[in-house]
């Protein structure tokens, strides 16, 4: 009932160019701010963040980067992994190098670096296509995780091999190292989450998004038209790779706070990303959301009741888990290519016009 | 004949000026295949032109070679009186030529709205900042390429579909959102690559009617494929016919169709 | 002869082995490839998949066995058989069949017409699905694979070399078996797809799927064929790794060797799968015996990808593939 249209009517282009045009989609995304600034940071306990909302929030950076370039741009990326491991090693070398400067800024920053060496890994795509440029991006998997291991350099010369994130304060309150609040580190990762979106919607609705979905949908009819090719992937390149160094920087920094980058930043991340997307909706930055929500719960969900109901071994939990995720995969790609998303779409088209369905 | 500076009056009594493009001596290969064999041929100011022949002929090349997407290996292309450099397409398209497909090339994966609003990409320059914050010269630009973008639409009589997905509409439909792109971005000359193909005879007089009120209310010139004879007879003011690659008749409807080479070209009369 | 030479002799030979054996599984790719046109990511793991089959079906274990027990309650885990490798190797091709006839029927056939990227997003799913269903089914642990290949030092070899050099080649037997087995696979693919019916109503199919169509070539048939023939391919591999390094997970990754092979030798080609094998299977041992010790060591990691995406900015369509013309 409340959910209309009708006289909702649009006066201007402005007005219809909103990112909600609908009232009560607005007021329930303020509602959803609402909530998750104001009430869920005096909720949590460290189970809830570390478990659940860290990841969730962190990964759907990581969706948003990801999606730009394949969901928007079309270029299928397997190196997220990778530019997520340059994210976490900017902010760890910009940390321990300039400890007087902002960790905010520096996290920041690892963006920038990351969209950098995105742009790098990006420019054969002007040449290759398709899944040859997919196994391509491979080389950057690949690349740049034997360069944090092998390089002294990026880890500092500590004797372990590993990087760990020193502690930095914003307002005097410790937002990285082992003393940081749960309720901090949310409410870091929150608001970037948040701009990341918001910023990603303003891209992806004007005419930068429009000359990255001409190149996926048939890019030679895009240069004819007057799309450049290289400006457009190029640019997908470096925007997706700065959210996806964005995210890298706070799954390092503020999440886990100790890093080996085979580990955490290996080809199985890079993966895991993609799935993100392909379940929560090619081309959509809300459906980024969904696939990391998704794919964030459904291992806590699974050790619940499998291993903390039932009582089944913890590897048999995972071995099912793949299955799970594997098929997921490939029931979206056939039923739903546009994922939950859609799915999310096309019931609110059903509620629209509910009760009356004609 | 034709005065080169000064153009020409139509049948209908329109004014046509000088020279926009002049293709000279264009050779175009595919490895053994030779598409287009030193054709020579200029389009004018405001007018129509048509350029027809039997399957194969080299039609789609010739504005392929327009459109810079391929590279003649001889011959010069005169722009607006200049030597054309090699470019890309992309450049040309901002040179202000625009065309449609003959193998319909629209962005399914976007609405109607977006698709046309692809045709002033090469307009919109709001830099990346602006862009991501939505504030000033983007949102600026938005509004005002969007007004632009809704007069085609409303001049193509497709208003109704504005926000539909490409991929759900129909063959005819998407015909003519294709078309609203390349109005869009308010060409000097306009491509057709067979713009009525695959249509009722209906949906052929809409866009006929389409094409000569573009032609009339923007003074777009315009270069046209057709198979349909009477379409091309009806519409255009002056017709290019190729065959095997070769240039076999150049002039105004009544000349080409009178033209011997031409009607043994049609009638299938054997090469040799 | 310098020492260095001498050195660089032996890692060319190895790296050549193992060049043969990327090419194995390249060709298990270019197969499904040229039929379907489907890049299939799942590959390794089908080698994994197989391997732990062979294991399974030889030692008798129970499937599911870990799953049965925490559902059950039960204590199940072998059935107290010892098969012969023979009979083993036959038994998994069968399951290896049956699994190319569920992909087709469950998965692509449902996926036709649709973009090559699509489909390739399909298998790493069908991975990801596999390697939970492997080890749901035989469990995780690794495990030994033994059907009787000889292995250890050649001393042959050894001794030959050290009568020349001065110095003995340490060359594995298993190597030297894998590298023969696999290069006479090779030909009998290839001689296949030459000479045989199916073959080139395999031919046929990805030169064009209506025209073979017309003519009367069962598509479904065509497909399940190439699976199976690819599941055949992916179990002499896991064969070979498995027997040389245990059956267990980093069995998958060979199929991310053979990826860059593909890329520098064309997707399409059968030809380029073996030159393209062999390029990376010398170049990377050469180059991390050259170069490795100077930037930290480990690069077969890389090497190879890189080496293709330089390859591939100067020749899309790598080195035999067919040339991606494009039109509008
Ligand atoms: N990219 C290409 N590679 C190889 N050959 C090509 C290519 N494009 C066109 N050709 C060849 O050039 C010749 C002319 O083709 P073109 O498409 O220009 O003909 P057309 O006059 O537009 O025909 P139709 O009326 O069928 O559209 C044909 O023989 C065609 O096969
Ligand atoms: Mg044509």
């Amino acid at each position: 009932m409340f959910y209309r249209e009708a006289g909702d009517f649009k006066t201007s282009y402005q007005d219809d160019n909103q990112t909600f045009p609908i009232k009560f989609d607005r007021y329930r995304y303020y509602f959803m701010l609402f909530v998750a600034f104001a009430i869920i940071p005096f909720m949590i306990n460290d189970y809830w963040v570390n478990a659940v909302f860290l990841p969730f929030l962190i990964y759907a950076i990581a969706a948003i980067g990801l999606n730009i370039l394949t969901g928007y741009c079309g270029q299928v990326s397997l190196g997220t992994g990778g530019f997520m491991a340059v994210g976490a090693y900017a902010v760890y070398k910009l940390m321990t190098m300039f400890p007087e400067v902002s960790v905010l800024i520096h996290i920041v920053l690892a963006g920038v670096i990351t969209a950098g060496v995105g742009v790098l890994f990006g420019l054969p795509s002007l040449r290759i296509k398709g899944f040859y440029l997919a196994v391509a991006t491979l080389a950057a998997q690949f690349f740049l995780v034997w360069l944090f291991n092998r390089v002294p350099w990026f880890y500092n010369y500590s004797a372990s091999g590993q990087i760990s994130a020193p502690e930095r304060t914003f307002l005097g309150e410790p937002i990285t190292g082992p003393a940081t609040e749960a309720w901090a580190a949310y409410l870091v990762c929150l608001v970037f989450v948040t701009l990341s979106a918001i910023v990603a919607r303003n891209l992806t609705r004007g005419s930068l998004g429009r000359k990255w979905m001409a190149i996926r949908d048939m890019d030679i009819a895009a240069e004819i038209i007057g799309v450049n090719p290289l400006g457009a992937k190029l640019s997908a390149f470096a925007i997706s790779s700065f959210f996806v160094g964005l995210s890298g920087a706070l799954f390092f920094a503020v999440y886990l706070g100790a890093v080996e980058v085979g580990e955490v930043f290996g080809i199985n991340k890079s993966f895991l990303v993609l799935f993100m997307i392909i379940i929560g909706g090619l081309g959509s930055i809300f459906g980024s959301f969904a696939g990391a929500a998704f794919l964030v719960l459904l291992p806590v969900f699974l050790k619940n009741v499998l291993v903390g109901g039932l009582g089944w071994p913890t590897d048999l939990a995972a071995h099912l888990e793949f299955m799970i995720v594997g098929g997921l995969i490939i029931v979206f790609l056939i039923a739903e290519p546009h994922g939950l998303a859609q799915l999310w779409r096309v019931t609110k088209e059903k509620l629209r016009l509910w009760p009356f369905p004609h | 004949m034709l005065d080169q500076e000064q153009g020409y009056v139509t049948a209908d009594g329109r004014q046509i000026g000088g020279t926009v493009m002049d293709m000279r001596n264009i050779t175009l290969r595919f490895g053994g295949v030779t598409a287009i064999k030193d054709i020579s041929f200029d389009i004018r100011e405001g007018e129509i032109r048509a350029i027809i022949g039997p399957n194969g002929a080299g039609k789609s090349s010739m504005l392929n070679v327009i459109s810079g997407f391929y590279v003649p290996q001889e011959g010069q292309v005169y722009f607006r009186g200049e030597k054309r450099a090699p470019m890309r397409p992309y450049e040309v398209a901002r040179q202000g030529i625009a065309r449609t497909f003959q193998n319909i090339a629209l962005f399914e994966g976007m609405s109607v709205l977006d698709n046309v609003m692809t045709g002033r990409l090469t307009q919109m320059k709001a830099g990346i900042l602006s862009q991501a914050l939505w504030r000033g010269k983007a949102e600026k630009e938005e509004v005002e390429n969007r007004e632009i973008c809704e007069k085609v639409i409303d001049f193509l009589e497709i208003q109704h579909i504005r926000k539909t997905p490409v991929a759900r509409l129909p063959y005819g439909l998407k015909k003519r959102v294709e078309l609203a792109r390349a109005l869009a971005s308010e060409p000097k000359l306009l491509l057709l690559d067979e713009p009525m193909a695959g249509m009722n005879v209906e949906e052929k007089e809409d866009m006929s009617r389409f094409i000569l009120d573009v032609n009339d209310e923007f003074g777009t010139t315009i270069a046209l494929i057709e198979h349909d004879m009477g379409v091309v007879m009806d519409l255009s003011d002056r017709v290019v016919v190729m065959d095997y690659g070769r240039k076999i008749g150049d002039g105004t409807p009544e000349e080409v169709r009178n033209n011997q080479e031409v009607i043994d070209a049609y009638l299938g009369v054997s090469h040799d | 002869m310098p020492e260095q030479l001498v050195f660089a002799m032996e890692v060319f030979l190895n790296g050549l082995m193992a060049g043969v054996l990327y090419a194995l599984v390249a060709l298990g790719f270019v197969l499904i490839y040229k039929a379907s046109g489907i890049f299939n990511y799942a590959q390794g793991v089908m080698a994994l998949f197989s391997a732990m089959t062979l294991v399974g079906i030889m030692e008798g274990q129970v499937p599911f066995s870990h799953l049965i027990n925490a559902m059950l309650g039960t204590h199940v885990h072998h059935f107290g058989w010892h098969l012969p490798a023979v009979l083993g190797i036959l038994l998994t091709m069968v399951v290896m069949v049956g699994l190319a006839w569920l992909v087709q029927v469950v998965i692509f056939r449902h996926l036709v017409n649709q973009e090559p990227i699509i489909l390739f997003m399909a298998t790493i799913g069908l991975a990801y699905f596999m390697e939970g269903f492997g080890d749901l089914m035989w469990g995780a642990e690794i495990k030994k694979l033994d059907v009787g290949l000889p292995q250890g030092i050649n001393l042959w070899i050894d001794e030959t070399t050290f009568n020349i050099f001065d110095y003995g080649f340490f060359i594995d037997n298993l190597d030297i078996v894998a590298t023969i087995i696999a290069a006479l696979l090779v030909g009998v693919l290839v001689a296949f797809s030459q000479y045989t019916k199916q073959g080139r109503a395999m031919r046929a199919v990805a030169d064009d799927h209506q025209a073979a169509l017309s003519v009367g070539v069962s598509l479904s048939f065509i497909w399940v064929m190439v699976w199976s023939v690819a599941g055949f391919v992916a179990l002499v591999a896991g064969i070979m790794w498995g027997t040389k390094s245990g059956v267990q997970f980093s069995l998958s990754l060979i199929a991310l060797k053979a990826l860059p092979v593909l890329m520098l030798g064309g997707f399409t080609s059968i030809p380029g799968a073996i030159v393209g094998g062999l390029i990376i299977g010398v170049g990377e041992k050469l180059f991390e015996f050259a170069i490795g010790p100077i930037i930290g060591g480990a690069t077969e990691n890389w090497f190879a990808y890189v080496l293709a995406l330089v390859f591939l900015v100067f020749r899309p369509q790598g080195l035999f593939g067919d040339k991606i013309i494009e039109r509008v």
